[in-house]
């Protein structure tokens, strides 16, 4: 039951990415609904993998790197589907669906199976502290997607080269709003998962800070973020500066999540 | 039953030809009844615009419906037909459903794509209507007109991009800025041009003006006429950073806005974006303010760039509008063919034909005592009925044939008996859209 789910949930997120892509080659309205609805399957879908497998493994399955990489396609889906709804962007899908597409197939590298919970991770925090985490990367992802087309429609209107692409690409002050609008989702999100999971070490390890890789990192995610809001409300980095740092802000996000766990041991090497 | 169209447009014709032949569109009553009180002429439109005035009727006989078309034009107004004459073109059957589908999908327009000429088919084709002297033929054909011009429109990128420099500007602004309904504009020169792109901005929902002048009383002349703000021109750094969109266009012979200038107007917006649009000569604005980050700036000549792309763009999309035109017309040529009475004849006779060899062979499988010869029987019964009941509609529609009411009757037929199956139906509904 739970293999079948996840195949279709590939296949409807493969789906997807196809039609994403085919709306930016030819945006015809038609392409975007059925787009969105694909998409919409997929995550339905994909929601209820996730479901069905919290219910067989008895903890909410983000706890390795195969159930990390769906639960983080999945907070995608998602996110994207509301910011598709809220700004009628569906053009937007075609950067965003490709990295869930690709976050999908990466969870296939890791083993599945369902396993007995580490006694580590039982606690009521498992669930808090990763949702949260998980939430936040998804609304950093999306603005990673909003942040690579907005310096792509930001170079042809400086460069003056206006090709069929940038008749497609929605106007820079929609995809500065769409990063703004991630960067106050993904945040406070972060700033959560990060207290819980201090929260969480304190009562589980008996102290609240261990400077372990993953921390480090994350604080370090925290800061670059927390540098982006600060300059956006204060000295008006907007456009095309928020937009890179949305982009390395992206890739430090990418390496706390998966570089710290496969490349430096911690005590959250279990992920 | 044929189609013709004669006429001429700017393409064969001068503003003053054109001036003298044109229709007033409050007086069409007149010139249509006219039209349908011509021998052989059975159905008219008349599409007068600035551009174009052309005549579309339904007739039978073809070379003399066009010349009568065309003495009528020269009648009408006084012109004799021999100065005429050269300026117009005629078409009938295939080439003039062509032309009528590429005038309503804008193909023949002056600036290729513009959407204007599909509506004004379309009040012309409302005149016709209220004035009943359009009929079956030129109905089902413009219904057709308006949906092939939908399709091309739907399907090809041909309306999509300013072939104006002020609009170039217009659409240049909504993709910095998405919705321009709070942005401010700001006008430095009081030039025509500046005026002019200014009232565009204005027209796409743009909502401050400021204008600054070496002349003050310039400025405010201008700014009352947008009930703007006039700003002294020394003042013009201190207020710049309020506008959103600048326009300048002053007779200067050296650059009044350089990037030191603009990097400290950015600051103190707090890196929003400005627009640039420099459309003086020689020009106003240091053309490295556009590396001035979230600054764009445009002179004359980008402009002019970005309409000419736009204008080889619709010229790109125009082939493929060709290519749906070309498979409309069959499809349309197939149903007034179909209106012909010999060949819907036969497409009844088989149809009867048909529905009496089916329900015959059904009766006979199932009768098991059925008496030696009464298989002979029943088919003699049957086909002595089906031709009794065909014989009426049969000789009606020959004698109908030589004129008159034949399309209708032709018509009612087809769709009465279902007739289409062999030749497809016209899509459009009988509905005006929009």
């Amino acid at each position: 039951m739970n293999a079948v789910l996840f195949v279709a949930t590939l296949l409807l997120y493969l789906a997807a990415t196809v039609a994403y892509l085919a709306f930016l080659v030819k945006p015809r309205e038609v392409l975007g609904k059925i787009s969105r609805w694909v998409l919409t399957g997929g995550f339905v879908v994909h929601a209820v993998y996730t479901v069905d497998r919290y219910i067989e493994a008895g903890y909410t399955p983000i706890t390795n790197l195969h159930e990390s990489l769906s639960f983080f396609g999945l907070a995608i889906a998602g996110v994207y589907l509301i910011f598709e709804r809220k700004y009628r962007t569906i053009i937007l899908g075609s950067f965003v669906t490709p990295l869930v597409l690709l976050i999908l197939i990466g969870s296939t590298g890791f083993p599945s199976a369902i396993s007995p919970l580490n006694p580590a991770l039982k606690s009521r925090w498992l669930a808090v502290h990763t949702v949260m985490a998980f939430l936040s990367y998804a609304a950093f992802a999306v603005a990673f997607g909003a942040a690579i087309m907005y310096l792509i429609q930001e170079h042809f209107l400086k460069s003056k080269k206006l090709g069929a692409l940038y008749q497609k690409l929605p106007s820079l002050d929609v995809l500065d709003e769409i990063n703004y609008r991630c960067l106050t989702l993904g945040f406070p999100l972060l700033t959560f998962a990060i207290i819980s999971g201090a929260i969480w070490a304190e009562s589980a390890w008996g102290t609240y800070w261990s400077w372990d890789p993953k921390e480090t990192w994350s604080l370090i995610t925290w800061f670059v973020y927390a540098a982006l809001l600060h300059g956006r409300l204060t000295t008006g980095w907007r456009g095309k500066k928020a937009a890179w740092l949305a982009i390395i802000g992206f890739f430090v996000l990418l390496f706390t999540f998966l570089g710290v766990n496969l490349f430096m041991s911690g005590l959250h090497s279990y992920t | 039953m044929n189609i013709v169209v004669v006429g001429l447009s700017h393409k064969t014709a001068s503003v003053e030809i054109r001036e003298k032949i044109a229709f007033a569109p409050t007086q069409m009553e007149k010139p249509l009844r006219m039209l349908i009180a011509i021998d052989d002429i059975a159905e008219a439109v008349i599409v007068s615009t600035c551009n174009r005035v052309e005549l579309y009727a339904s007739t039978r006989d073809v070379a003399g419906g066009m010349a009568r078309l065309k003495r009528f034009l020269g009648d009408y107004h006084g012109v004799p037909v021999e100065v005429l004459e050269p300026h117009l073109y005629s078409h009938h059957g295939e080439a003039a459903i062509r032309h009528v589908f590429r005038v309503a999908a804008s193909l023949d327009s002056m600036v290729v794509g513009e959407p204007q000429i599909l509506g004004q088919i379309k009040t012309a084709y409302g005149y016709a209507a209220e004035f009943r002297t359009s009929g079956i033929i030129l109905n089902r054909f413009l219904h057709k007109a308006f949906s092939v011009a939908k399709r091309v429109r739907t399907e090809t990128k041909i309306a999509s991009s300013a072939v104006s420099v002020s609009f170039a500007a217009v659409e240049l602004a909504r993709k910095i800025f998405g919705d321009l309904s709070d942005k401010t504009v700001m006008l430095i020169g009081a030039g025509e041009m500046c005026e002019l792109a200014a009232k565009h901005f204005l027209n796409n929902g743009a909502r401050g003006v400021m204008v600054t002048n070496r002349t003050y009383e310039r400025a405010e002349r201008l700014a009352e006429e947008f009930e703007g703000k006039a700003i002294h021109f020394e003042d013009l750094f201190d207020q710049l950073h309020k506008a959103d969109i600048v326009l300048s266009s002053t007779g200067a012979t050296h650059y009044i806005i350089r990037p030191k200038d603009i990097d400290e107007v950015i600051r103190r917006r707090k890196m929003k974006p400005m627009f640039f649009i420099d459309i003086a000569v020689p020009r106003d604005i240091d053309p490295k303010v556009n590396d001035v980050e979230n600054v764009y700036l445009y002179d004359m000549d980008d402009l002019q760039n970005v309409v000419a792309s736009n204008l080889q763009q619709r010229a790109e999309e125009a082939k493929k509008a060709e290519g749906i035109i070309e498979e409309e017309i069959g499809q349309f040529y197939k149903w007034i063919s179909s209106l012909e009475v010999t060949p819907t004849i036969v497409a009844l006779r088989s149809k009867f034909e048909d529905v009496r060899r089916a329900e015959l062979e059904k009766t006979l499988s199932a009768w098991k005592d059925l008496p030696p010869d009464g298989a002979k029987r029943l088919e003699a019964l049957t086909a002595a009925i089906v031709n009794k009941l065909l014989h009426p509609p049969t000789a009606t529609l020959k004698r109908t044939g030589q004129g008159g009411r034949t399309d209708l009757y032709v018509d009612a037929l087809r769709t009465l008996f279902d007739l289409q199956t062999e030749l497809p139906e016209p899509e459009g509904s009988l509905e005006l859209e929009e």
